[in-house]
């Protein structure tokens, strides 16, 4: 049963597996084990980002192609949401139609992209959507009658996700409200989506992807149409990109370029795809993990440490909550030079 | 039975100023094993790449079974049953040798897109598999990953590949380039066999004069680019037109 919800692809390390399934269980029960604002919220975004990066693993860890408007499709399907929810009004239906309108808009870009820029080689695919990515994210911030501008879009989700909807009282100290059930949408949305991209990258076509990736002329003369492939491949990846910005977009309840895109967001997935191990898909939810909690927490914990070391020379300084880039830096680099396979590529290894 | 399945018309390809296949018309039948041989530079690859469509031709046509194909991408050929295999071992390196097999057979029943089974359900392409690996005694290797496969087992996977593919063309390019001596004949034997129990046409572009003799029905020799000749082994090779541009010999003049 599970090795099928995980399409045979288990983690192949112990260690993983434990890691794995103690982020599994921290998120399932994050409102009831980590009570607070900050901290479900933070849970939500790794659930969030959990599916944006391993989306975007489908196309740089099993396919090879390198893109940069991740972010957009991320922003579209967040934008989708939105602006049904501004003009059908409060609802579950304007939820809907904007996911699904936002997925679709992505995957008709991500297929023009694709159509023009991957039939000639893909480094050509990657600065295609770096150029339109920036066309897109200047357009939206223009666009202000229609996306709000650089002030963005705040709008009202159904009241059964918010603060407000009570439906009891309490449980184990945690309020039963509407804020709860989205968190419970979030994760449970993310869940589903991450278990799909794994069995598309164990299917048959998954298959083929790794194939291409390994040697694109081969697999082209043993019968597959490379290109076809690889545009699949690219509009798979940007609609559920696209879902995981409209779980992003129910979740803070307003889009703004900064919002959801962004350049910064594209660093952070790159950044997670390749700490957690490229290829692998579980490397999206090791990196989602430890990127968003380093964010997240290292500025506190580096507040405390030079709290700590006060009156010894340099540390101090060097341990300012100020510096904490500095360190997420040398984390990075640190982690690119010993795992360069990732963290989940080395676990794997290590066996 | 000896009917024609593939022809190539005038086939001709020009990089800038120099013409590496020129007007070269030929016909292959069924069941055929014809050798193609040439001295280095003679455009023997190049006829390949322009069969199984790696280059596009600057003139001429490659007729395959009665149709034309000389616009069709390589994926198109290779369902229409063009089968190459290539002089540098051209594998999936990081993948095991039962998936590279594998991939294979897939792509012949059509199945790369099917995006929400896993590929370990199909458990009939598995089974297929490794029965090709084992008419090639790999079977021991099948877990491997063929980046840790010796240069010999590689060559050997590569023309398993093609039997996996079953096309109604097999075109080996140099099928023992960089195998010992004790290597060579493991692959010879193969393509030996397949001529035995099967009746697609062999192309085999091969140097080994022994092989050729041993194997082939037929020869067509290259020479500059140019259908230099074309008939049975020993007539061929008796020929002046090999001993001078095959075997580097001089010309008596008369």
């Amino acid at each position: 049963m599970l090795v099928k919800l995980l399409s045979g692809d288990s983690p192949r390390s112990p260690l993983l597996a434990l890691i794995l399934l103690a982020i599994l269980i921290a998120l399932a029960f994050a409102p009831f084990l980590f009570p607070g604002i900050r901290s479900v919220d933070t849970a939500a975004r790794i659930c969030i980002f959990i599916v944006l990066v391993a989306s975007y693993d489908l196309l740089l860890g099993y396919t090879g192609i390198v893109s940069f408007a991740h972010t957009m499709f991320f922003g579209m399907g967040a934008y989708g949401v939105a602006l049904a929810s501004v003009h059908m009004g409060r609802g579950f239906d304007a939820l809907a139609v904007g996911t699904l309108a936002g997925a679709a808009l992505a995957a008709v870009f991500a297929f023009l992209i694709a159509l023009f820029s991957l039939r000639v080689r893909a480094i050509f695919f990657a600065m295609i959507t770096l150029a339109v990515a920036s066309a897109v994210a200047v357009l939206v911030s223009q666009l202000s009658q229609i996306t709000g501008g650089e002030d963005g879009l705040t709008f009202l989700i159904p009241r059964e996700l918010t603060p407000a909807f009570r439906f009891g009282d309490e449980l184990f100290g945690v309020r039963l409200n509407g804020k709860l059930l989205n968190y419970y949408l979030v994760f449970l949305a993310s869940l589903a989506l991450f278990l799909l991209l794994l069995r598309i990258v164990n299917s048959p076509f998954g298959r083929v992807l790794q194939a291409i990736r390994e040697n694109d002329f081969r697999a082209e003369s043993i019968g597959y149409r490379v290109v076809a492939y690889r545009t699949t491949a690219t509009c798979i990846s940007a609609a559920v990109a696209a879902f995981a910005g409209a779980l992003y977009a129910v979740w803070i309840r307003y889009v703004g370029p900064d919002a959801v895109l962004s350049f910064d967001i594209m660093l952070d997935i790159l950044l997670m795809v390749v700490i957690g191990g490229m290829g692998t898909m579980y490397g999206a939810v090791i990196g989602a993990v430890l990127l968003l909690i380093a964010q997240n927490y290292l500025q506190e914990l580096m507040g405390l440490g030079a709290g700590a070391f006060e009156g010894v020379p340099i540390l101090p300084e060097l341990l300012s909550a100020d510096r904490w880039l500095l360190w997420l830096g040398i984390l990075f680099v640190l982690s690119v030079y010993f795992f360069p396979t990732g963290i989940v590529g080395r676990l794997r290894q290590g066996r | 039975m000896t009917h024609p399945i593939l022809e190539t018309r005038d086939l001709t390809v020009r990089f800038g100023g120099h013409v590496a296949v020129d007007a070269v018309s030929c016909t292959f039948r069924t069941g055929e094993l014809c050798a193609i041989v040439g001295p280095n530079g003679a455009g023997k690859t190049t006829y390949f790449n322009l069969i199984s469509g790696q280059i596009p031709a600057s003139a001429g046509r490659v007729v395959l079974n009665g149709q034309d194909i000389t616009r069709a991408g390589v994926s198109r050929r290779c369902d229409l049953g063009i089968g190459r295999a290539f002089q540098l071992t051209n594998l999936f390196p990081n993948l095991t040798v039962l998936e590279n097999v594998r991939l294979v057979i897939q792509s012949k029943r059509r199945m790369g897109f099917a995006l929400f089974s896993t590929a370990a359900s199909h458990v009939e392409l598995t089974n297929r598999a490794e029965e090709i690996l084992d008419s090639v005694r790999m079977m021991p290797l099948s877990g491997y990953k063929v980046s840790e496969l010796s240069h010999g087992n590689q060559r050997k996977l590569e023309v398993a590949l093609l039997i996996a593919l079953d096309p109604l063309v097999y075109m080996f390019d140099e099928p023992t380039a960089g195998m010992s001596v004790d290597e060579a004949p493991v692959v010879l034997d193969l393509i030996a066999r397949l001529k035995a129990q099967t009746d697609r046409t062999i192309l085999l572009v091969e140097h080994k004069m022994d092989v050729i003799r041993s194997l082939a029905d037929r020869i067509v020799v290259l020479h500059n680019g140019a259908l230099a000749a074309d008939g049975a082994p020993a007539e061929v090779m008796a020929s002046d037109v090999v001993q001078e541009a095959y075997m580097g010999k001089e010309l008596d003049i008369a």
